[in-house]
């Protein structure tokens, strides 16, 4: 249910977005998903692709800074009611949200949590009954 | 124009020499049976006491640098019982370590003396009102004008460093003649005065001595415009004693060295000989009146010449020449030494980080910056704002506490940092007072 997600360190300055996605770009890859998060003098990059491992190996031969790390996907109506609600079910279990983004498609929307520990809230979300979506069915929306 | 000393500043050079060479002779002496380290030193070499006979033999004599000041931390070179000591110092900007310096009641009142040269020097006298604005506390700036403007009778203004507002206000109310302090923070205090609309006419200001770090003449003739004062500057170090090792007279042509208590030599850094007279090289010390720390050809690092010709003042003792740069890596910011080795060293200790870093100084609105860019270790980036935020602000708050400085810290990507044949480049230096010839 874990979704690979890429992370990249970016200094504040134009031009660096796109020297990743070209480079991303030379091979074809698809990207699903993307934030940014940012300082004044940094960011991070967040990026879910079809092919994460190679995605990785292009980034580093490119001297990104890169790390993989691991998400939640819930798929749920795009109603801000059911964003609420799966975020209550969290701080409900006391579990604490890092970050999320999310975006929609079609009158679905898919968000992207990751937890302090996203084991327990896998469990939760599934208890609560809500509609997780994992990796190979991400790739394809 | 008046001498503080005229029997030794005016003192004729052959009888300076003998004068010396007893002092030589006499602090030989007293190293050699007083302090393990130096007896070991000119054991190894062959030498002792005997050895020196005038002040030509010192050339026998060993080198001490500031690495042999930490080896022997903190008292280990101090040659008189810890209970003749009536002040410490330390030396800024170190990690772990500083250097050390004692004072015997005697060597505070040679600093005193040689600081009443100083400001004489400059012009001022006990009608003087000396505002003191550099640091009070280790950093021997503060004390060492103190002891020199009491020693001539002015009345001194002990309002140490910082605080701008109140610098203009008690320059203002008080009525400051003179004014001690480094010559970048002059310059920002001539902005701040111009910016506080008060008219030059208000204020009493007629000299400024500057020192504790690298200037131009370019920019002592904006202080003076600025400020509309004479500049003086003025050079010491802590090892040596503090300010009052030399200073200029209104003619500003080199600074007078205190040869009667501080004798000079210029050396070729890479082979250490002794270079012939006029030649720029290191400039090296060995303090002949010292009795807490006395130092035996002590590498300053500062690079300079020295001029023995007669000075218009009618003083006799050399003059060196502003400094045109160091024979080491050694920064100066806001008058706090740093070794780039310093900062590498506290950044490998903390973890999370490459060893690959620059340092940026610069001078923005008078005032020496300091900026760290670092590569972030990829072992360590793990996807959080915070984590990184957390890492950058850990990295300021140790090197500030370390360095005594206020300090940028920016993360940058890996391979971010200027490479040159393989060699990073380490610091760059934006402020151009770098005035190597």
């Amino acid at each position: 249910m874990l979704i690979p997600q890429l992370s990249v360190f970016l200094e504040n300055k134009s031009g660096r977005l796109t020297e990743v996605l070209e480079v991303l770009g030379k091979e074809a890859l698809r990207i699903t998903a993307l934030s940014v998060a940012d300082t004044s003098e940094f960011g991070i990059l967040r990026l879910i692709v079809s092919d994460t491992e190679k995605a990785k190996s292009l980034l580093k031969d490119n001297h990104f800074t890169v790390n993989l790390s691991e998400v939640i996907s819930v798929m749920a109506p795009d109603e801000a009611k059911y964003y609420a609600k799966i975020l209550k079910i969290l701080s409900d279990q006391e579990i604490s949200i890092e970050y999320t983004y999310a975006f929609s498609c079609g009158s679905k929307s898919i968000i992207i949590l990751r937890c302090n520990n996203n084991g327990q809230a896998i469990k939760a979300l599934k208890d609560h009954e809500m509609e997780l979506i994992n990796a190979s069915d991400l790739y394809k929306i | 124009m008046e001498i503080w000393n005229r029997h030794f500043e005016c003192m004729d050079r052959n009888e300076l020499r003998k004068v010396q060479g007893e002092r030589l002779i006499e602090t030989v002496e007293r190293t050699y049976f007083n302090v393990p380290y130096y007896r070991h030193r000119m054991q190894e070499l062959g030498i002792g006491p005997e050895s020196i006979r005038s002040v030509e033999d010192i050339t026998r004599l060993p080198f001490t640098t500031k690495q042999d000041l930490r080896d022997n931390y903190p008292y280990g070179l101090f040659a008189v019982p810890l209970s003749e000591i009536v002040r410490i110092h330390a030396s800024s900007g170190t990690t772990g370590k500083p250097t050390v310096v004692g004072y015997t009641r005697n060597d505070i009142a040679t600093w005193s003396e040689v600081m009443a040269r100083t400001l004489t020097c400059a012009g001022a006298d006990k009608n003087d009102f000396i505002q003191i604005a550099y640091g009070y506390g280790l950093f021997t700036g503060g004390l060492g004008l103190h002891y020199g403007g009491e020693k001539i009778g002015a009345s001194v203004i002990p309002i140490s460093g910082g605080n701008t507002l109140r610098q203009i206000q008690l320059m203002h109310d008080f009525g400051s003649t003179v004014l001690a302090c480094t010559p970048s923070y002059a310059l920002y205090l001539a902005e701040a005065i111009i910016e506080s609309g008060i008219s030059r006419d208000e204020f009493r200001l007629r000299v400024g001595v500057f020192g504790a770090e690298p200037w131009t003449d370019n920019m002592r003739r904006e202080i003076e415009d600025k400020l509309r004062i004479k500049a003086i500057d003025i050079y010491g170090l802590s090892e040596v004693i503090g300010p009052g090792v030399a200073s200029e007279c209104l003619f500003q042509e080199g600074l007078h060295i205190n040869e009667d208590h501080f004798y000079p030599e210029i050396i070729d850094p890479e082979t250490l000989q002794v270079l012939p007279e006029g030649s720029t090289g290191e400039l090296v010390f060995t303090t002949i009146t010292k009795h807490g720390l006395p130092l035996i050809r002590y590498r300053t690092r500062d690079l300079t010449r020295l001029n023995y010709g007669r000075c218009k003042c009618g003083r006799t003792f050399v003059r060196m020449d502003k400094c045109v740069g160091r024979s080491d890596d050694m920064l100066i910011i806001r008058g706090v030494n740093l070794f780039p080795s310093q900062v590498e060293s506290i950044l490998l200790e903390m973890g999370g980080i490459t060893p690959h870093y620059q340092l940026i100084v610069d001078r923005i609105n008078n005032l020496d910056s300091l900026e760290l860019k670092v590569e972030v270790d990829e072992a360590f980036f793990l996807d959080r704002i915070s984590q990184l935020e957390g890492l950058r602000s850990k990295i300021q708050g140790t090197l500030e506490s370390y360095l005594g400085l206020g300090i940028k810290v920016t993360l940058v990507e890996p391979k971010a940092l200027e490479r040159s044949e393989g060699k990073a480049k380490r610091v760059i230096d934006k402020r151009e007072i770098q005035v190597l010839k």
